[in-house]
């Protein structure tokens, strides 16, 4: 166990190491809020937000790969997290079919970032997942199931 | 061989007095048992594999199902066999002592005359004899070894873990034994099995920054063979056992993690990469099919006394994959001979552990006699007599369940009982007493509370069929290898074969069709939020004050749900 590193983050300097790099320029606030699709993070089925992200036909892709638990530890918190080896990949979402609103989560990539992105989303229910890419105007698109239960009754 | 323990040892006593050479006349009599344990040599790697003993440190008596059913790819495949079906498959006559060991057939009367099962003190004599067959050989211990009896729960796992020191335990991983709480885990790891025994699980992770919890595997030289050991802990700890227990660790099958784990044991020099598992029979066949490099999973969780592995192909080659059964049944045995650092064959088998076949060994009996001593007052509490057979493991339901459910039911005063689908527990023989140990056998818990609760008829049926889709989703990633909720008061109709949500109909109580809007009451027990902390009384004394005013228990009538789809699946015999 790294017990530096979370020590670190515990003691609070954390933050501090965190302004660092922001004001060295390796983290860039501005970059997520810069492209917030309000239509889309608004929609509420699969379809209105592939629509409001104009990608109402993504093409299913194995070069893009989307991870995650195959049943949730907690539906609250559930590590997602989407690769794609298609050059020139500038945006990744990611979806979730049986959630109020479909998206969770979009993310921008600047030129040369590598595409890989990690976060947690909330579930409700039992869903399959979606990450859409986009390279050039193309979208493309994988899924996963991730099941959410009640728990308890096993072994 | 129909000598029970004492005549044996009697026949012993007297030959020794004789003046007779003790070792030969135990030789004989074991002859007479059929060379059970007669194994030859084989290879130069060996490796001893115990799983899922839940905390039986005494000969029990152990029902193997008479429902274990498998649709769609697991249909009539291994671990889904039962009774005559499984005989068939792997060719033992009824009537055996393996129909015995491996099957529910004829249980009652081969149970009189085979005995009990299991048994640290002669687990530990078999142990020494494969060691000194094979003495480079290393003891493997799957997981759910802290949890299952009333000493384990009270000493805090403590009597286990002696036990499993003595023993000669050398790796294990987890399952159960989180349900103690991170710390008392870390604690064992770090004081008592310091030096002794490593536990290995590759996919605990922190769930912060998912740094490793436990060492992911161990490399062993095993008569000059560098052997991987690589831990895969029970998945959905987190979600089938209380969060709260585990707060900081995070878990998941983690099947690239695996791969990434394999890959770099082999590059380490590994000859043998063997995985210990927690995952389940079909979780661990289904990882076989699709990570490479792994010579066999030694699997336990879902309590399958298997006889022989499954070889499952793979892209790196092949895979063997066995699962050991439960509660000290019995002693997989997996041989395999390397040359020139590749595996050139191998021998396997599961050897059921007859402690009428197996004298105790008397340092493990002694520990044993020592860890019970001072609660042999509250264990042999005799309870009732019971009229027929009290097992548990099934499917849907087992005798002893519908005996929970039943007491649940009249002491809460409920409409509705559940008891969790969990396939530990021991068996009983008509006739015989309920002790307050065999109570504690079935419910020793770390949050055993009793709960009553209102629930609608709609959050019956989306209960129900949550816990169904655990047990029969068609992908084995997505099943947590407990047994479907046993339900009293209440009668339904179950599809296996049907999707998630449509599995459950017909949702009857006292002739009345469920409505989803009403309420019910509802009564239960092991309660996984943390906020049902200390509900309600364990669940043992619920029990216990039950079956005190019954005196003597007939035998009980199962609530079995009538099933749709199973006809004529060999998974399945009623």
């Amino acid at each position: 166990m790294n017990n530096q590193r979370r020590n670190v983050l515990k003691t609070g300097t954390g933050a501090a190491v965190l302004g660092a790099l922001a004001a060295a320029g390796i983290i860039k606030p501005g970059i997520a809020l810069a492209e917030w699709n309000k239509a889309a993070f608004e929609a509420k089925s699969m379809a209105d937000t592939l629509k409001a992200l104009g990608a109402a036909q993504p093409t299913d892709s194995k070069e893009v790969q989307v991870t995650g638990p195959d049943i949730a530890e907690n539906g609250a918190v559930v590590p997602v997290g989407v690769t794609s080896a298609i050059p020139g990949t500038t945006l990744m979402a990611i979806l979730i079919e049986k959630n109020p609103n479909a998206l969770a989560a979009s993310f921008t990539l600047p030129a040369g970032t590598e595409a890989n992105v990690q976060t947690r989303v909330k579930m409700g229910q039992t869903s399959n997942i979606y990450a859409l890419v986009k390279a050039g105007d193309k979208f493309f698109v994988a899924t996963k199931e991730i099941k959410v239960t009640l728990g308890g009754c096993g072994g | 061989m129909s000598m029970n323990r004492r005549e044996f040892l009697q026949v012993l006593a007297v030959a020794a007095a004789g003046g007779m050479s003790l070792h030969s006349e135990l030789a004989l009599a074991e002859k007479g048992a059929g060379k059970l344990y007669d194994l030859p040599k084989f290879g130069n790697v060996s490796l001893l594999h115990i799983t899922d003993c839940h905390a039986q440190l005494n000969p029990i008596y152990f029902r193997e199902p008479s429902v274990n059913l498998g649709f769609g790819d697991q249909f009539g495949k291994v671990p889904h066999l039962v009774g005559d079906k499984l005989l068939k498959h792997f060719g033992f006559k009824p009537n055996s002592i393996e129909a015995h060991a491996y099957t529910y057939l004829n249980f009652e009367k081969a149970a009189e005359t085979y005995g009990k099962v299991g048994g640290f003190a002669h687990l530990a004599t078999l142990v020494k004899r494969m060691k000194a067959r094979n003495p480079g050989a290393l003891l493997l211990d799957g997981g759910d070894t802290w949890q299952g009896s009333g000493t384990a729960l009270w000493t805090n796992a403590q009597d286990m873990v002696d036990a499993c020191k003595a023993l000669g335990v050398n790796v294990m991983t987890l399952h159960w034994e989180a349900t103690y709480g991170e710390a008392r885990v870390k604690e064992i790891e770090e004081k008592d099995f310091a030096g002794v025994v490593d536990i290995v699980a590759q996919n605990v992770k922190t769930a912060d920054f998912g740094d490793p919890v436990f060492k992911p595997y161990v490399i062993k030289n095993m008569n000059g063979v560098p052997v991987a050991i690589v831990g895969q802990a029970f998945p959905y700890t987190p979600i089938a056992n209380p969060r709260w227990q585990v707060p900081n660790w995070s878990y998941g099958i983690q099947e690239e993690n695996m791969q990434a784990v394999v890959d770099e044991a082999r590059a380490k020099g590994a000859q043998v990469v063997v995985v210990l598992s927690h995952n389940g029979m079909d979780v661990d066949l289904k990882m076989a099919s699709r990570v490479r490099g792994i010579d066999a999973i030694m699997g336990g969780h879902t309590h399958d006394g298997m006889p022989a592995p499954v070889v499952v192909k793979n892209a790196g080659g092949q895979t063997l994959v066995t699962n050991a059964g439960s509660n000290g049944k019995y002693l997989g045995v997996l041989d395999f001979d390397v040359k020139n650092g590749k595996i050139a064959g191998y021998r396997y088998k599961l050897l059921p552990v007859f402690a009428n076949l197996l004298p105790a060994d008397p340092a493990m009996q002694a520990l044993i006699d020592k860890v019970r001593a001072p609660y042999l007052g509250k264990l042999n509490e005799q309870l009732a007599i019971s009229e027929g057979t009290l097992y548990r493991r099934g499917n849907f339901n087992g005798t002893f369940d519908q005996v929970i459910v039943d007491a649940l039911i009249k002491e809460k005063d409920a409409e509705i009982a559940f008891s969790p689908g969990f396939r530990w527990g021991t068996s009983l023989l008509p006739g015989q007493p309920i002790l307050m140990e065999h109570v504690l056998d079935q419910t020793a818990i770390t949050y055993p509370w009793t709960t009553v609760s209102n629930m609608s008829g709609e959050m019956i049926k989306t209960v129900l069929e949550d816990v169904c889709d655990n047990l029969f989703n068609p992908d084995p990633y997505y099943q947590q290898g407990g047994d479907m909720v046993r339900v009293g008061g209440l009668q339904y109709t179950c599809d296996p074969t049907a999707k998630a949500g449509q599995r459950i109909s017909n949702m009857m109580l006292r002739g009345q069709l469920i409505d989803p809007a009403r309420t019910y009451k509802v009564a239960g027990w092991a309660p996984v939020s943390e906020e049902a902390k200390d509900a309600g009384e364990p669940i043992w004394e619920l029990v216990a004050r039950y079956l005190r005013d019954v005196k003597t228990l007939k035998p009980v009538q199962l609530n079995m749900p009538k099933l749709k789809g199973a006809d004529g699946n060999p998974g399945i015999a009623l």
